[in-house]
């Protein structure tokens, strides 16, 4: 247990020791390596990294020089991580044979490891973290700990203004005043549908009930987003803090925090984190001597995406199938076990003490007229720079695609940008510089989302594209209610007949007509953006479509069923490359005769068109 | 009590006021607007999930749930606009396009809901046909059918068995388009805790699930020279089997249908309700031996097969309290396979007995090794309200013109008290007629025990007879069951005689009585309909207390001696057995 | 006889007791047994099943309903080596599908199938959060980024060679 005097005496002690973390001019003979121990980088090895720096440092009794886990940097692309600070020195896909080097070149000798040093995309050095383009239009709030404090250490958490936010609430201010705040600020939730939040919070203080409940959705289901995890994993204490400044503000002394299973580590810190918090008397009753309890529990998911939905998500808490209810009531006034409860995801969450100690007007400042603040976004793909972003609201999708990812690999262009997972739409170039915000991406048929972007490349098929998403909704329906356990299933059919060449061109017809039934008479949110991906390729890209049903084409040549692998003999030198490659033997030639292709036993996997070296084999 | 506050709204222009809390499907059938339903099933299945019965609210983003959703001040609706009526027309057909359509060799034809909503909708082919979700047919339990082909997840069978009977022997599995009414490990309904009380049957809007059919080994035996067949009639069957041919709910067929059991061939039409009136003596008769001798208590009946099942799986600890007695048709049985034959000279083994009963747990219980004497089944085939009736429309019997009569002697004579058998409460009443009477001699003036009698789940009274507090409680439903047994279990029970049905409402609402649509489950009172058809029988009869039966006086005068005797137990009563709830 | 166990199976599984014991009866616990049974025996047995129904009280139907709804829980065990490719949208975009297909074909098993000596089963799973390094699969534990179909060969004939 501590008292409130103690835990301000640790926030003084440690900050003047941390100094290092954030200041390059900081006064210290200490060195801190900093070791990315996100999921990424985790399973690139980074473990092997910390223990290799720790055996090192010890062997060579480096006094001043200590290694340090932390939270996702963000540029997963040139994990795993490693970076030097106060120097800010910041090293790019380091292995664990690569730590000696460091500790002797850099740490003993004080040169740069030029080899490991990070390449941007216009091959320039980088010496220092924040002079990569990939930070430089980011803007950090919710991620503002990530990378930056060892998220395992309540103390570092501290240190970096940790829990002073719930301090400010429970001793200076009143429910209302933490909810106007949240309000005036205009923070909308990020898990997809941008909510305001203060009015999420506002509903459920006026519900009324003797029980209510503070839920945090960590039920990051989107495929190919990971902002709330890297959150978890980086920064978790401040999710509970924001859970129980919520809870001041409703009225609820209990929080549950649903996470995927399939996020272990995130799962571990945050187990940690709320250990911490309870033997610091930060959890629990009487916090502080001001008479607010608040207790805070894990629960989790099981691999189910349709529980990112809030009242899937409550029914899965309350240990059942994960089938959304009908929505009115919604959860602030019948959550969970039919009491008041507030549900907002990590990202939310994350922003909360940050206005708390900034003030709404500071938060307010920021993004755009209906948009504020920032987002963060987890950019993969066809991109060179794959990793976490953070942006403020407003920022154009070239300025992330390009400026902050680098643009596209392998000189090709860029087809399409998809926000919003399953729920969302796929963004044509021309609309890339549409500003990012809830407003503007509902307009051109997508969706903010949880905050997946997913840049595709021209070699991508469309139509191919919408049957991944749609077979993805069809895997994780719940299948409560028709439209969406059926209706998706038929679109599937159909664009499985389509991308075979089966299809006809009503199929267009019919499945839009069906698309938008299903938008409107589904039960959940699921189900009512389920077809947002067909609807938005069939908008931008109906020519792709009409190319698979007319001509019996794909463009992109993705489509397997369609494609139709030639060789060129003008081209061809018979070199034989495809024939010893082709795995079905369907290759017909010998040496120095032009090769040919027997159509009857071409499985067009396409292997011998990457294998040509003379570029003589097309799809 | 306050009056609700009162709610204006406006549907499909027409503008209308309803108490708060009314549903808008509520107050779109006040304003004759039929919206049309699936999934729901008025206070057992309230989920939203079939989609049929969206409407559009003004001002509200999608759809709303109107079987759900509430009223709100001020709200404008429209059932029936063009993208409402598109919207559930495209709903529609894809539950048809997941929907095995041979609805001419469906049980349900003519009597579907989907069927019904096609038919409106002038559905005249699939627009969005595509992979049907198979299954295999579980047809392994003697009482029912489960085609999870024609089902639509509507789900009504999970709530009635999950919520109502507090049973769960059924749920859904798998997920999304693979999702599937189906028991643990997809078992039969024969291998897990399921009791057979059909209510799932009665909720199930189409063919998915249904009785397992006893009506061909009927129509075998009716043409076989050999045979002498004998038919009884539970006394729920005659208050609803009209309903099957247009006539309104309650009302009593009894004559129509000796005369239609006659037309069939049978060679005799019994009462079941005799059968009733001999289980009251027995049942009276052990009551009053286990209050005199500090025997098991409270003493609970067993004339209801899906409870007796029941409890079997979930107290096997608690089996002593069941009365021995078997259930009014097996006595029955037993007594016409004995006593009936040995007087008319026939072979009992060249008998066959048919029961019709309200009840799909009879098909289990006539299997039981239990209701056996000898070699010979004491009943060899029980057919539902509902298989007689197709078994009457399949004799080309016009049964709404047939002439009235009576049953035949000398096993036709019956009582109120064995009327009553067929509603909750009736045999709890019937009892303590009889029990009244024995105890103290003297004659019972006020024959109504009112305490016993209505809808509600669990009825609790204290009957004086003589000097005695007699504690009763009377529970309908399983769910209501186990209240009743968890009180027992945990010695807070201080009744002495309780009365269990597994049905809700009893055998007038058994599982093999007539389906009757969400419909009109949300706007009649069906049980009440039916019930109290059985209190009329009661209040017109001559006879109104089992004991006085001149059929039963004179069989325990000719064959059992009396009550409990030697030969009463050897044909009367019975034991029970630890069931394993899985297999 | 008295208080003892009315299931047939006296014999206790201590490891599942273990489990229960840190869970009150609540219902809500479900969720968080099963998916503890399932880390603990790798698939979640029809016995334990049957103990966690009597001590939520919760119908066997229910369970399983539950079971068969959540992706990470099985009814049967898994192959020694788990080999799970990530079907998310980064790994797809980058050529996911392709890793998988040689997975199926190195292993003449289909998705959600094991090897008939039990050594190997496959399962599509749904982002894995290891985006920066799509496409990838994992075996067991270990994470393999930035897969091409020569790793897929490579790290899978190093597995079938071990015992």
């Amino acid at each position: 247990m501590k008292t409130l005097e103690e835990i301000n005496q640790i926030r003084k002690t440690k900050r003047e020791e941390l100094d290092l973390r954030v200041n390059l001019d900081a006064k210290t003979r200490e060195k801190h390596i900093l070791v990315c121990r996100g999921t990424g980088c985790t399973s690139s090895h980074s473990p092997q990294i910390i223990e290799t720096f720790q055996t090192l440092i010890k062997e060579k009794d480096l006094k001043n020089v200590k290694v340090i886990q932390t939270g996702c940097f963000g540029l997963c692309a040139k994990g795993p991580i490693v970076i030097i600070r106060p120097e800010d020195t910041f090293y790019a896909l380091v292995t664990p044979e690569d730590c000696e080097e460091i500790i002797n070149t850099h740490l003993i000798e004080g040169k740069l490891v030029e080899r490991l040093l990070c390449k941007d995309i216009d091959n320039t050095v980088v010496k220092r973290l924040d002079e990569l383009n990939f930070y430089k239009k980011q803007k950090r709030i919710a991620l503002k700990n990530c990378g930056v404090i060892n998220p395992e250490n309540i103390d570092e958490y501290i240190a970096f203004d940790g829990y002073k936010a719930l301090e400010k609430v429970l001793k200076e201010m009143t429910p209302e005043e933490v909810i106007k705040t949240i309000t005036e600020s205009g923070l909308r939730g990020r898990g997809g549908a941008g909510f305001p939040t203060g009015k999420k919070w506002e509903f459920t203080k006026m519900a009324e009930g003797d029980q209510k409940y503070v839920v945090c959705n960590a039920d990051e289901g989107d495929p190919g987003a990971f902002m709330d995890r890297s959150i978890l994993e980086g920064d978790p204490h401040c999710v509970i803090e924001a859970m129980m400044i919520a809870g001041f503000a409703v009225g609820a002394n209990k929080g549950y925090i649903y996470v995927r299973a399939e996020y272990p580590i995130a799962v571990h810190r945050f187990q940690i984190a709320i250990n911490q918090a309870k033997d610091y008397g930060i959890l629990g009753k009487n916090i502080w001597n001001t008479g607010f309890d608040f207790d805070l529990e894990i629960r989790l998911g099981a691999g189910a995406f349709v529980c990112g939905e809030e009242t899937a998500l409550l029914e899965s808490i309350e240990g059942r199938r994960g089938q959304p209810r009908v929505k009115p009531p919604f959860p602030a006034n019948k959550g969970l076990w039919g009491k008041p409860t507030l549900i907002n995801n990590v990202e939310t969450y994350a922003n909360v003490t940050k206005i708390i100690l900034n003030g709404a007007k500071w938060f307010n400042s920021i993004g755009t007229e209906k948009s504020k603040g920032t987002k963060v976004f987890a950019l993969g793909g066809n991109v060179n720079n794959v990793g976490l972003v953070e942006v403020p609201m407003g920022t154009t999708l070239r300025e992330i695609v390009f400026d902050i990812g680098g643009g596209i690999p392998n000189g090709k262009g860029f087809k399409a940008a998809q926000t919003g997972g399953p729920s969302g739409g796929c963004i044509p170039a021309e609309h890339l510089d549409t500003p990012i915000d809830y407003e503007s991406l509902a307009q051109i048929g997508s969706m903010m989302g949880s905050g997946g972007l997913i840049v595709m490349d021209d070699t991508k098929c469309m139509v191919n594209l919408a049957k991944f998403y749609l077979g993805f909704t069809v895997d994780e329906s719940c299948g409560k209610c028709t439209p969406c356990r059926i209706g998706t299933k038929r679109m599937l059919e159909m664009l499985e007949r389509i991308t075979e060449g089966k299809g006809e061109e009503s199929d267009l017809y019919k499945l839009e007509k069906l698309a938008l039934s299903i938008k409107k008479a589904s039960v959940c949110g699921l189900g009512q953006t389920a077809p947002n991906p067909v609807l938005s390729t069939l908008k931008y890209f109906r020519n792709e479509y009409i190319a698979h049903v007319r001509d019996k084409k794909c463009p992109a040549g993705e489509c397997k069923a369609l494609a139709n692998i030639t060789i060129d003999p003008e081209k061809c030198k018979a070199c034989g490359i495809c024939k010893k490659n082709c795995p079905a033997g369907a290759i017909i030639g010998e040496p120095k005769v032009v090769h040919r292709i027997d159509p009857d036993i071409c499985i067009k996997c396409g292997t011998c068109v990457d294998k040509c070296p003379f570029h003589a084999i097309s799809k | 009590m306050p009056d609700k506050k009162e709610i204006n709204l406006t549907i499909d222009g027409t503008k209308v006021t309803v108490p708060e809390g009314t549903t808008i499907l509520e107050a779109a059938r006040m304003v004759n607007a039929d919206i049309p339903t699936l999934c729901f099933l008025k206070d057992i299945n309230e989920v939203g999930d079939c989609r049929m019965c969206i409407v559009e609210v003004e001002g509200r983003r999608g759809f709303a749930t109107s079987c759900i959703q509430k009223v709100e001040e001020g709200m404008i609706v429209h059932t029936h606009s063009k993208e409402i009526m598109e919207a559930r027309k495209i709903v529609l057909d894809l539950i048809l396009s997941n929907h095995q359509r041979d609805c001419l060799t469906c049980t349900r034809n003519g009597n579907c809901e989907l069927q019904t909503l096609a038919m409106k909708f002038n559905v005249m082919d699939v627009e969005y046909e595509g992979e049907k979700n198979k299954h295999q047919i579980d047809d392994l339990s003697p009482s029912i059918v489960r085609d999870f082909n024609k089902c639509i997840l509507c789900r009504r069978c999970i709530a009635t068995c999950k919520n109502v009977q507090k049973i769960g022997a059924i749920d859904c599995i798998n997920r999304g388009f693979e999702s599937c009414i189906s028991t643990t490990g997809d078992k039969s309904l024969n291998e897990v805790n399921c009791t057979f009380c059909g209510q799932c049957i009665e909720a199930c809007p189409v063919g998915a699930l249904r009785e397992k059919d006893s009506t061909e080994i009927v129509w075998e035996k009716l043409k076989d020279e050999n045979t002498h067949i004998v038919v009884q009639t539970a006394p729920a069957v005659r208050v609803a089997l009209g309903e099957e041919f247009g006539m309104p709910i309650g009302t009593n067929v009894q004559g129509k249908m000796v005369t239609a059991l006659r037309k069939l061939g049978f060679d005799k039409v019994f009462d079941t309700n005799t059968g009733a009136d001999l289980t009251i003596v027995e049942e009276a008769n052990e009551f009053i031996e286990r209050f005199k001798n500090k025997g098991t208590l409270p003493m609970i009946t067993s004339c209801s097969p899906g409870w007796v099942k029941y409890i079997e799986m979930n107290y096997p600890e608690l089996l002593d309290h069941l009365s021995t007695c078997k259930s009014p048709h097996e006595m029955f049985g037993a007594i016409l396979k004995s006593y009936y034959a040995e007087k008319q000279g026939i072979d009992p083994r060249k008998m066959f007995v048919v029961s019709v009963m309200p009840c799909i747990a009879k098909k289990f219980e006539r299997q039981r090794e239990e209701m056996k004497n000898g070699e010979l089944d004491n009943v060899d085939a029980v057919i539902t309200t509902r298989e007689l009736a197709r078994m009457i429309k399949q004799g080309g019997i016009e049964f709404t013109e047939l002439e009235d009569s009576e049953f035949d002697s000398p096993m036709g004579e019956a009582t109120g008290a064995g009327a009553i058998f067929g509603t909750t409460g009736g045999v709890m009443e019937a009892a303590l007629r009889t029990a009244y009477e024995s105890l103290t001699g003297k004659e019972l003036e006020k024959l109504d025990f009112e305490q016993v009698r209505g809808a509600e789940g669990i009825k609790k009274a204290t009957i004086k007879i003589g000097d005695i507090d007699v504690k009763v409680a009377v529970a309908h439903g399983l769910g209501n069951a186990q209240t009743i047994m968890e009180e027992i279990k945990n010695g807070k029970a201080d009744y002495q005689f309780v009365e269990i049905m597994a049905c809700p409402g009893g055998c007038i609402m058994g599982g093999g009585q007539p389906i009757k649509t969400a419909k009109v489950r949300a706007t009649k009172d069906v049980r009440k309909l039916r019930a109290d058809a059985l209190y009329t029988i009661d209040e017109k009869s001559k006879i109104r207390k089992s004991h006085e039966n001149p059929v039963i006086k004179q069989l325990y005068q000719e064959y059992l001696v009396e009550p409990g005797g030697h030969k009463a137990h050897e044909l009367l009563h019975t034991h029970y057995v630890k069931r394993e709830k899985y297999q | 006889m008295g208080n003892t166990c009315q299931c047939g199976n006296n014999g206790k599984d201590e490891k599942l007791e273990k489990i229960l014991d840190k869970y009150t009866q609540d219902k809500s616990n479900l969720i968080q047994i099963l998916n503890e049974v399932q880390e603990g025996y790798g698939y979640i047995p029809e016995k334990a099943q049957m103990r966690i129904s009597e001590y939520l009280n919760i119908p066997m139907a229910e369970i399983y309903g539950v079971i068969t709804f959540y992706s990470r829980f099985t009814l049967k065990p898994k192959g020694k080596y788990h080999v799970a490719v990530c079907l998310g949208t980064a790994c797809f975009v980058k050529g996911s599908e392709k890793i998988l297909d040689r997975v199926k074909q190195k292993l003449g098993i289909d998705v959600g199938e094991t090897t008939k000596d039990g050594r190997f089963s496959i399962e599509a799973t749904r982002c894995i959060g290891a985006c920066g390094l799509a496409p990838v699969f994992t075996i067991n534990d270990e994470v393999h980024g930035k897969a091409t179909v020569k790793i897929v060969d490579e790290v899978l004939d190093k597995y079938m060679k071990e015992d």
